[in-house]
């Protein structure tokens, strides 16, 4: 749910980067506040384990420019990715404008995936949104390894719909600024599309 | 479909801070903050300036969500008022109307029974206040919002730097 503060001149929006364990959710973010211009980024908080899983949420907010005189800022959020987390993911998609699905393109991964992705889909159902809806983009993380599965199977069973999709190495940031820019364009039209 | 967006104008946002202003002096707090439940800063008031507060913000959201989910394991509706004790510093964190967090960062300037008294009578007036923010979105639901009138060419423009 954005939120428009005419005081302040500044629109916030909420992205969240959903997906199994280990497929890089939390190395998209750093990634980007690696690479983000100090001023456009705030700090970058990870709510994780001693073994750096992530045991709530990563939060990172980014700024984007303005639009109309309005500074667009938008919040990152990534979700804990083993599934025994699921209550810590329905509360993260509170509020949520945007998704990132990250898959890991390993072959022994792609059960863990859709299993993730159904996760994503009843998850957004029982707060009232549909996946179909909502601006989701997704990615094709860890396209380097070999054991990449192949990758019109992986859109086959990820994305029959045909949502806006990157292939990445998040931690060298191939498809990382990719995708983020897929989303938050998509995020932006939607409130243009609802402001109609 | 999913909550109204929250779109506030400049004479809410002042309602909102003279409220603040006035709990930081009637609790002798050390900063009030108000969250939207989503994670959010809406405003904030007191001598903490200078803090990360898009963290607090995003934190105190959490907070409220995952204790929200033990309020339902246990069969309670939600825990409403969370303090947190600090060596110096404490918390006082209060859900008002289901929607709006407020935070109230005080010391020993301060105590617990005095914060909870001017919480109440503060919260019940940022109820009133988000009321109508909430009213307002409602019906005029877009109008005149700044995206109403903005291009693919707008949105391209952000990316193209």
């Amino acid at each position: 749910m954005s939120f428009i503060n005419y005081s302040s001149r500044e629109i916030n929006c909420k992205i969240v980067y959903y997906g199994p364990g280990l497929c890089g959710k939390t190395t998209n973010l750093q990634y980007i506040y690696n690479k983000t211009n100090p001023d456009l980024k705030g700090k970058m908080i990870s709510l994780a384990t001693e073994t750096e899983r992530t045991l709530f949420f990563d939060f990172l907010p980014l700024a984007l420019g303005q639009i109309r005189g309005f500074k667009t800022r938008f919040h990152l959020y990534t979700v804990p990715g083993q599934v025994f987390y699921d209550a810590s993911r329905k509360l993260i998609l509170k509020g949520v404008d945007g998704v990132v699905f990250v898959a890991d393109s390993q072959v022994e991964r792609m059960e863990a995936n859709i299993e993730s992705l159904d996760n994503l889909r009843q998850n957004l159902g029982e707060q009232g949104y549909e996946l179909d809806k909502i601006s989701c983009v997704v990615q094709y993380n860890k396209r380097d390894l070999p054991n990449a599965a192949d990758l019109n199977e992986m859109k086959r069973l990820l994305n029959p719909k045909g949502m806006p999709d990157f292939e990445a190495c998040a931690p060298q940031g191939k498809g990382v600024f990719e995708t983020l820019k897929a989303v938050a364009r998509g995020v932006l039209r939607d409130l243009k599309q609802m402001s109609r | 479909m999913h909550d109204t967006q929250l779109v506030m104008y400049d004479e809410d946002f002042r309602k909102i801070l003279a409220v603040t202003q006035r709990l930081v002096k009637d609790a002798n707090a050390k900063g009030v903050f108000v969250v939207d439940r989503n994670g959010q800063l809406i405003g904030e008031a007191g001598e903490m300036r200078g803090i990360d507060t898009t963290s607090l913000a995003s934190l105190t959201a959490g907070c409220i969500a995952a204790t929200g989910g033990l309020a339902k394991i246990v069969g309670e509706e939600e825990f409403p008022v969370h303090f947190h004790q600090g060596a110096r510093d404490n918390l006082h964190i209060t859900l008002i109307a289901g929607r709006i967090i407020l935070v109230v960062v005080f010391d020993e300037r301060s105590s617990l029974g005095l914060v909870r008294l001017r919480v109440k009578k503060a919260g019940a007036q940022l109820a009133r206040v988000f009321e109508e923010i909430q009213k307002k979105s409602e019906h005029g639901h877009g109008a005149g919002t700044p995206f109403a009138e903005i291009t693919d060419e707008d949105i391209d423009n952000l990316f193209s730097v």
